[in-house]
């Protein structure tokens, strides 16, 4: 299974700022390897991340994003002592769910 | 440490929670393939509902001039149009224009920040799609020095 996710949130001024490192291949699927084969497309698909459980961003995201992942947004009204958690599901059903404290 | 069990169990509330929610418009936690296989920007932003993309001061491409390598090149989206639903991160020049879609909820700034593969020098689109369904972008060009698909 994958590396866990490195998360960071920071409490900032009534907001949390949250960097996620994550660990993933994201093949393009545009890739040929040493026989001439194309490497099939392996990327995480979508991510969410909730606050204490609540659902607060969603995203989307092609095989352009790059390998291991990164990704930084601001969630209003966190504070430290927040739980957030972090959800990555890829093309082929994998998915992996990770979690910081807001400090 | 999270138990094993306990992670599946977190993951199946989130899911539970985000189909609950209605934030997906399409069936839940349904992947737009649609819109990451549409080779312009236009046809992208059409996929999630948005109307002819004009351009618009308020949203902000943050990407740097010159990419030194275009398997990791760091980009910012933000804005600060009022009622946006979604935000998007379009490389023109990519074998698939969309890069990433970010859903905007009141409980996030619409302001994102990640890296993306650019396979040649391109112009990069941010696009914020607001409630009404108008597109509003910035556009940047960005130069790169060695290509990041690969092949």
């Amino acid at each position: 299974m994958a590396d866990p996710m490195r998360i960071r949130a920071q409490a900032a001024g009534g907001n949390a700022t949250v960097r996620v490192l994550m660990s993933h291949e994201m093949e393009t699927g545009q890739r040929k390897d040493s026989a001439g084969k194309v490497i099939p497309a392996w990327h995480i698909t979508d991510v969410t991340a909730t606050l204490n459980g609540k659902p607060v961003m969603s995203a989307e995201w092609g095989p352009a994003v790059a390998k291991n992942p990164f990704l930084q947004f601001t969630i209003k009204g966190a504070k430290a002592g927040d739980k957030v958690a972090v959800t990555w599901k890829d093309n082929k059903g994998d998915t992996r769910t990770d979690e910081a404290v807001v400090s | 440490m999270q138990s094993r069990r306990e992670t599946l169990k977190q993951s199946a509330i989130v899911a539970g929670l985000l189909a609950a929610t209605g934030l997906f418009p399409r069936a839940a936690l349904a992947f737009n393939k649609a819109a990451f296989d549409a080779k312009t920007v236009a046809d992208a932003v059409k996929a999630f509902g948005g109307g002819a993309p004009a351009e618009s001061k308020d949203v902000t491409l943050t990407a740097p001039d010159i990419a030194e390598n275009g398997a990791v090149v760091p980009f910012g989206v933000a804005t600060t149009l009022a009622g946006v639903r979604q935000m998007l991160i379009l490389v023109e020049k990519n074998p698939s224009a969309l890069v990433a879609k970010f859903d905007v909820t009141d409980a996030v700034e619409p302001s994102f920040a990640t890296r993306a593969k650019m396979g040649q020098s391109s112009d990069v689109y941010a696009v914020a799609i607001t409630a009404d369904g108008k597109a509003h972008f910035a556009k940047k060009e960005v130069k790169v020095t060695l290509g990041g698909c690969g092949g």
